[in-house]
């Protein structure tokens, strides 16, 4: 077992015409991950390196029974974007884009409320199954199956994590990359829900950084609803006062969102935080053998 | 992006909300020209800056006539203004408000931002207008009222009711609120604001009876929505921006500027800030968030390395490239490319790893480069540490 994706998973690329969508449509397949459709709206009927083109998601899973997007398609379109995957009963839309509005996100998650559809992202590095299913830009060369899960707000120290726990010999179930702005689909607690279930996974790295709440509300959950070992990260300990960190989400406001509040209710909860990043794995390692 | 009091006022004013009549003036005799305009029995000449606390630096004058307001414009127009927000260097002075200074009754406060945990925005009101709403949410957090705006409706008139009464208005002035409130809500939604804050809203006592007023009031808006807001990207104070940093966001790079002496380019926003973190772990401090991104070409390294390089407080330069989508090689050629054109006298430490990372240290050996070489996140910050302190 695994979480979100596995070998059995059909996913569809809106926006595969673009560069950086028919880029790592290409680096997905050739990792053994079932493209079976992309989109391209007036471009229907054509293909693109041997994956089929349609005009609308609709009709995507119409004619190749995709069960997951992944979204390339400039900003201003992607909120479209995802209500389109989720009309066409997609149930996982990972969208990579990044620059979404905040209104339009707002929008978007309303409009998603009550349906089944689960979106990742935006402004994600997508989702990992180990040679099973690789869904998005993370570099698959990094990861290696096995039981540990990963979610991180962040792409790069998500494959640092896995390459640290790779290094080690421990390999991956799933690796999920939430995303780094303020409004997103799937939050740490929703993905740390999953992995508690997951027979396949023993324990799980969670790697946070400034602004918002997300890492205390995970905190609380990891205290009161986790029976797996979890370990952590927070980025941003010297990120000055009222500066966006490169991530739209990643800033403290009104002094609040700070790495150190963060470790703390980290710490209260349970969960062993690295003090640097050059140790999450070891960290790691070092829980499982002193539980 | 932020903008000046006196632009936030006017964007407010085109969606029904009150404001005090002003106009902003860049000379002494500008000002005083706005003040015979206004003619009224008080005035107030304010400090144009992007920073709160104006008033107690002495940011912020009352005038009894315009020759007086023509003095506080002289003493204001040009100063370098200090205050808890702007540093210890403050901020020169460029522009100046003069408005119709009004007779206080009672403070309010009332904004709308994003509440992250529920994805929704939220209007929230208090009594406690004019300080600091932090300190409020802090020791009193039952003095804020909150509405929660569901997007697919709206804010509703009954939100704005609850607020209005619940915050004491007095009946006369209710609808005056209402209709304010929803003003303060078309604006965040027209103009896709991240913060819109009127603080304090004031009660004034006027020869007409009471009357509702922002007498201040603060904008934020949505980088990633400026696409569609050309006019609001137009506002936009070059002069409150640091340089580099604007340098950096037109090349699509994400940098800011820091104090400390070790030059920082990483890929990725979260590496960039554990980088940070683990310069100072090992004893350093860093001038500089740099993340190149994830579709950085040649030019754009080239580009963010002579970028640090500009940074006169640089004494060590530390790259961290975990090569995913974004190769090795590209940033090694980038950074050859850069060294060819500037003078590279300070030393560089170099932790490559994945995508093409061969292939990188191919390209470096070839080079002739005087570089230091490190394996792993650890080794990089220790070696970028000692050679900013000379060892």
């Amino acid at each position: 077992m695994s979480i979100l994706v596995n070998k059995e998973t059909r996913v569809v690329v809106q926006g595969i015409t673009g560069r950086s969508g028919r880029f790592n449509a290409q680096q997905s397949v050739a990792y053994g991950t079932k493209i079976v459709a992309g989109t391209s709206p007036g471009k229907g009927g054509g293909e693109v390196d041997g994956i089929p083109i349609y005009n609308t998601v609709a009709e995507a899973v119409r004619m190749t029974g995709a069960d997951a997007s992944t979204i390339y398609v400039p900003a201003p379109f992607a909120p479209d974007a995802i209500m389109e995957a989720a009309d066409a009963g997609i149930g996982l839309v990972v969208c990579i884009t990044e620059g979404v509005s905040v209104l339009d996100m707002v929008k978007v998650k309303r409009y998603l409320d009550g349906k089944p559809t689960r979106l990742i992202g935006p402004n994600c590095p997508g989702v990992i199954t180990p040679d099973e299913c690789k869904i998005g830009v993370l570099p698959g060369s990094v990861f290696q199956p096995g039981k540990i899960g990963i979610v991180s707000r962040s792409g790069t120290l998500t494959y640092e994590a896995a390459y640290q726990l790779t290094k080690l010999g421990l390999g991956q179930s799933s690796c999920v990359g939430i995303g780094g702005d303020p409004v997103i689909g799937t939050s740490f607690v929703d993905v740390l829900a999953l992995f508690e279930e997951d027979s396949d996974t023993e324990a799980v790295v969670m790697i946070g950084e400034i602004g918002g709440t997300a890492e205390e509300t995970a905190a609380e959950f990891v205290k009161n609803n986790m029976s797996k070992p979890v370990v952590g990260f927070i980025a941003g300990q010297t990120a000055p006062p009222g500066k966006r960190m490169g991530h739209a989400g990643a800033i403290i406001a009104g002094g609040h969102g700070t790495a150190g509040e963060k470790i703390n209710a980290l710490t209260a909860a349970g969960i062993v935080v690295a003090e640097s990043p050059a140790t999450i794995g070891e960290t790691l390692l070092n829980t499982l053998r002193n539980p | 992006m932020n903008v000046h009091e006196y632009q936030a006022k006017e964007i407010l004013e085109t969606h029904g909300v009150n404001v005090p009549r002003g106009e902003v003036a860049s000379t002494p005799d500008e000002a005083e020209r706005v003040a015979r305009q206004l003619d009224c029995p008080t005035y107030v000449v304010k400090a144009q800056i992007h920073a709160g606390g104006r008033g107690k630096g002495g940011g912020v004058k009352l005038a009894t006539s315009a020759e007086m307001v023509r003095e506080h414009a002289e003493a204001i127009l040009g100063m370098q203004l200090v205050t808890h927000q702007t540093g210890p260097g403050g901020k020169r002075v460029r522009k100046c408000l003069v408005a119709e200074a009004q007779e206080i009754v009672r403070e309010l406060y009332l904004s709308i931002v994003l509440d992250r945990a529920s994805s929704r925005l939220v209007m929230m009101g208090s009594e406690e207008g004019g300080v600091d709403i932090e300190a409020v949410a802090a020791t009193s957090p039952e003095k804020i009222l909150n509405e929660v705006i569901d997007s697919s409706v709206g804010f509703q008139a009954f939100q704005a009711r609850k607020l209005a009464y619940g915050l004491n208005i007095p009946e006369n002035l209710i609808s005056k609120a209402t209709d304010m409130m929803s003003g303060l809500y078309n604006t965040f939604v027209d103009c896709d604001c991240l913060l819109a804050e009127i603080n304090p809203l004031a009660i004034t006592k006027t020869d007409n009876g009471p009357d509702l007023l922002a007498v201040d009031a603060k904008l934020n808006f949505d980088d990633n929505a400026l696409w569609r807001h050309k006019d609001i990207e137009a506002m936009r104070d070059p002069h409150e921006e640091n340089p580099r940093e604007l340098e950096a966001k037109k090349s699509g790079l994400s940098y800011i500027s820091l104090d400390g002496n070790i030059g920082c380019m990483v890929n990725g926003a979260g590496l960039a800030m554990a980088t940070m973190d683990l310069i100072k772990l090992h004893g350093g401090e860093p001038a500089n968030f740099l993340d190149v991104g994830g579709g950085v070409t040649t030019e754009g390294v080239e580009h963010a390395f002579r970028l640090i390089l500009a940074d006169e407080k640089v004494k060590a330069v530390l790259v961290n490239i975990f090569g995913g989508i974004v190769k090795c090689d590209t940033i090694a050629n980038g950074i050859i490319e850069a060294i060819k054109q500037v003078d590279l006298k300070v030393p560089l430490v170099v932790r490559l790893e994945g995508t093409n990372v061969e292939l990188a240290k191919g390209l470096f050996a070839n080079s002739g480069l005087n570089l230091i070489t490190a394996d792993g996140l650890t080794e990089s910050a220790q070696k970028a540490v000692a050679a900013a302190q000379g060892r």
